[in-house]
């Protein structure tokens, strides 16, 4: 039996095809994965079972009858739920009156049976391991706790189809692997699962089946058990990537960044760093794994002269001896300090400005750039072509494209092209360097981050992808509320990384 | 997909000011046959009266002078997303700068200098009120359309005082005449054209700003920290760019550019400061700003259409009221707005 089918499922905005004849069977209790790039078509495949828009072309059946949603309410009444990557959550209110709003049964003005519900919801919890506490406002809830009540909100709603649209990418690493514990109860009890998510690791761990987009299209559905990551990855990106960036050993030198100490202490009086202290010297890349949340914006913010006002901070951050506490950013990057922050829109470049002008933002105090008390036009032109050709930035440069309108990758690689290039580079700092970029610019951007290394540059990387910071990373710091609670050294490191899970769980007792 | 999507926006936003002035002007069209008059007719005089004729011309230019100068006045703030509604006091502060200082100036000072001073004062003037609006919105995050709004009638209050009280030539509403030395040249005495029309030599100097506005924005190093500030503030900032600087700078600039007003009323028309000079001269700015996209080039056109409505309106205005032309200026700013609006809802 199908959950769901489609066959020859097309969507199209404007001229372009989102989604082109898609035919797809999702068994009935099973869990079925689908993975892609970032605008593979995903969402909008998902978002047309749900009944948030509606097929250009093709029919779609829920339990093998031919359905036509235009709203979810027609989905939801068709035993389908969705938990949106963007939770719908009232702060204020409790767990359970969250659960049962909008789907209250009872008449207007008549009370609500709140401990009926929540004794039904407390069975449900218990019975898949979405532990939590009815009667607690959702505002004192973690996120991966939101997820369990949005999980919670459709099985009190006896859905039997649930889709989840990258539901990891707010987790913890041991939240996760309880959802992912959730998720084979509930298909153990024949409900049936469909996971969008671009991670393979997840795919491989959790679904039955696995169907892979590319570009609008279903590039394979196979038995999860038959496929390796290798396979997923090169039918997702269309050819051979490597996963595991190739890593020789570096050569390093001498000190460059020491920081010592450091407090940080918010506006609402949070202790978010204590006594942060670590040293990176040139050549080595010193990755700092942890939960987010643990101190590594503020340790950012610190690093980049932009403590938020009101905050009370202490402690040293020198580079080359050169004291960078209360200097501005110009004065930080002016010292040979880069820093890609880790949300590229909002504060690495300007989305209505054209390629050249983002090439040099940032930088555009630099001589070469500047000619009287404007720009040297050729000179941006020309360094932008050099720069286009050296980190493979691809656009349509005939019709002279805002920067938004390039995708993710692209755009990062703009960013990571300027900041990498800056005259007398000493200190890279890259937080997320990696995040919402397709696999095929991963691969690319690894290796320029590893050729940057070798070029004598200390690098300070802050990531929460374990995978990324561990092939990476000369020495890795385990930060935990606001403090390097461990240390792995050169020797520690390479050792990990021929045992990667084992070495994952370890960097994972550390930093939770 | 994005391309097109691109050339999309380009092309709207060169169509949407066009289609706006002309629903306006068929509903202008409506509006007259209402009132029981031959549209044709109307738009035959009203054009013959204005384009056609050299003295109508003349009147035009000087509208479109003083609509250029205060179209900047909102342009420039509205970068770095500031909405300047101060205009009608900064012009205001500008006009009697100009004209206090013109009386003081001792007769046989070289003109270059008289016109250099006067402006300069007046520019000052308008640059103060500006930029104190701009202060409290840095330093206190004061909103500055309340402020502006607040500091015009600061201005029209201490102008009216000090006109009534201190420098009106006795008996009438008026103060005393500059010294020759700082009167700018009619257009007439210069080129020979627009006769006896108040138009003069200060409109060279309004096309002058809008250019220097626009090689400053598009072209000049501050210019691009300018607009970073104001696309994305947050980045800016990332990026080591002042982006409270901007915004002052931004806002003493738009001052100075409603203060120099001055020069086409006072120091080119009038010589003199009397009571109401320049008033609604600010508003209709922000709407030739709007219609323009605040972009310091196409405030050229957009400036001489309203200056042609202004004049136009009154030179029918025996046939027709000219509130009409009035709703079909502010017809034209709705329009282009909702043109250019991006819909809430797919
Ligand atoms: N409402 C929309 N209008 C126009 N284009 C859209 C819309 N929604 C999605 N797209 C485009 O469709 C493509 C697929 O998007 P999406 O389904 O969100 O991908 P994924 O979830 O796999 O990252 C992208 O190129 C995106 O820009
Ligand atoms: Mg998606």
């Amino acid at each position: 039996m199908n959950a769901i089918g489609l066959s020859g499922v097309s969507k199209q905005f404007g001229r372009f095809w989102a989604n082109r004849d898609i035919s797809l069977n999702i068994g009935s209790g099973s869990i079925h994965a689908i993975v892609g790039e970032n605008g593979a078509g995903k969402s909008t495949l998902i978002r047309m079972i749900y009944g948030l828009l509606t097929p250009t072309d093709g029919s779609i059946s829920v339990n093998g009858h031919v359905v036509r949603f235009t709203s979810p309410r027609q989905a939801i009444a068709a035993g389908i739920g969705m938990v949106h990557q963007h939770f719908m959550l009232i702060p204020d209110l409790t767990v359970t009156e969250n659960i049962i709003l909008g789907d209250e049964r009872s008449a207007l003005f008549a009370t609500l049976d709140r401990k009926q519900a929540a004794r039904k919801i407390k069975t449900i919890s218990e019975n898949h391991g979405l532990e939590i506490d009815p009667a607690i406002p959702v505002s004192e809830l973690s996120v991966g706790e939101e997820q369990r009540v949005e999980i919670l909100k459709l099985l009190y709603r006896e859905a039997n189809i649930l889709i989840l649209d990258e539901p990891t990418a707010v987790l913890t690493p041991s939240e996760t692997g309880q959802l992912f514990a959730t998720l084979k109860s509930l298909r153990n009890n024949g409900k049936t699962v469909i996971l969008v998510t671009h991670k393979l690791d997840e795919v491989l761990s959790v679904s039955d089946m696995v169907s892979v987009m590319r570009k609008g299209r279903i590039a394979a559905t196979e038995q999860t058990s038959s496929v390796t990551k290798g396979d997923l990855a090169n039918l997702m990106v269309g050819r051979n990537v490597l996963l595991r960036t190739e890593n020789p050993p570096e050569k390093t030198g001498k000190l460059v960044l020491k920081v010592s100490d450091l407090q940080y202490r918010d506006a609402r009086g949070r202790q978010k760093l204590n006594g942060l202290s670590f040293e990176i010297s040139s050549g080595e890349i010193y990755g700092i794994a942890g939960v987010e949340g643990n101190g590594q914006s503020e340790l950012l913010a610190m690093l980049w002269g932009m403590i938020e006002p009101g905050s009370a901070t202490s402690g040293s951050i020198t580079v080359d001896n050169i004291t960078l506490s209360s200097k501005t950013p110009a004065e930080i990057a002016a010292a040979g300090v880069s820093l890609i922050p880790e949300d590229r829109l909002k504060h690495a470049v300007i989305g209505e400005f054209a390629v050249g002008e983002n090439m040099i933002f940032g930088r555009h105090r630099e001589k070469k750039f500047r000619r009287f008390g404007g720009f040297d036009t050729n000179s941006i032109r020309s360094y932008t072509n050099t720069m286009i050709e050296r980190y493979d930035i691809r656009y349509d440069k005939q019709s002279n494209p805002s920067l938004s309108s390039l995708s993710g990758g692209n755009q990062q690689k703009i960013v990571l092209a300027r900041e990498i290039e800056r005259p007398g580079l000493k200190l890279l700092i890259l937080a997320q360097p990696t995040r919402g970029v397709d696999i095929g610019a991963i691969e690319m951007i690894h290796k320029k981050i590893i050729a940057t290394r070798d070029k004598g540059i200390a690098i300070l990387l802050v990531s929460s992808e374990l995978d990324e910071i561990i092939s990476l990373s000369t020495r890795i710091g385990c930060i935990y509320k606001g403090a390097i609670r461990q240390e792995f050294s050169p020797e520690d490191v390479r050792k990990g990384r021929s045992s990667e899970q084992d070495f994952e769980k370890e960097i994972g007792m550390f930093i939770t | 997909m994005k391309p097109v999507s691109v050339m999309r926006k380009r092309i709207i936003s060169l169509v949407a000011p066009l289609f706006a002035v002309m629903t306006a002007l068929l509903l202008s069209t409506l509006l007259i046959a209402a009132t029981g008059r031959n549209p044709l007719m109307i738009y035959h005089k009203m054009l013959s009266m204005t384009f056609g004729s050299d003295y109508g011309t003349g009147q035009i230019v000087f509208r479109t002078t003083s609509l250029l100068l205060t179209g900047l006045a909102v342009a420039i703030p509205f970068r770095v997303k500031l909405f300047n509604i101060g205009g009608e006091g900064q012009v205001l502060a500008g006009v009697f700068a100009a004209a206090f200082t013109g009386i003081l100036l001792p007769p046989q000072t070289h003109p270059l200098i008289a016109i250099s001073i006067c402006s300069i004062s007046a520019m000052l003037a308008g640059s103060m009120l500006a930029l104190l609006a701009g202060w409290l919105k840095v330093r206190l995050g004061i909103n500055e359309v309340i402020s502006t709004i607040m500091l015009n009638f600061i201005a029209q209050a201490f102008v009216g005082y000090m006109l009534t009280w201190h420098l009106s030539v006795p008996s009438t509403v008026h103060t005393p005449e500059i010294v020759q030395s700082a009167q700018i040249p009619m257009a007439d005495a210069v080129i020979g054209i627009w006769r006896n029309s108040p138009a003069n030599m200060s409109t060279v100097l309004a096309l002058a700003a809008c250019l220097g506005t626009w090689i400053v924005i598009f072209k000049s190093t501050a210019g691009y920290e300018m607009r970073a500030a104001g696309l994305q503030p947050e980045a800016a900032r990332y990026g080591g760019i002042n982006t409270d600087a901007h915004i002052l700078k931004a806002m003493a600039a738009g001052g100075a550019m409603a203060g120099l007003v001055s020069t086409n009323l006072v120091l080119g028309y009038k010589h003199f400061y009397e009571a109401g000079l320049g008033s609604g001269i600010g508003f209709i700015g922000i709407a030739v700003a709007l219609l323009a996209y605040a972009h310091p080039l196409w405030i050229i056109p957009s400036a001489l259409l309203f200056g042609f409505l202004e004049y136009g309106g009154l030179t029918v205005n025996a046939y027709v009221p000219k509130d009409i032309f009035m709703m079909v200026q502010a017809v034209t700013i709705l329009m282009v707005l909702v043109l250019t609006k991006k819909p809430k809802r797919p």
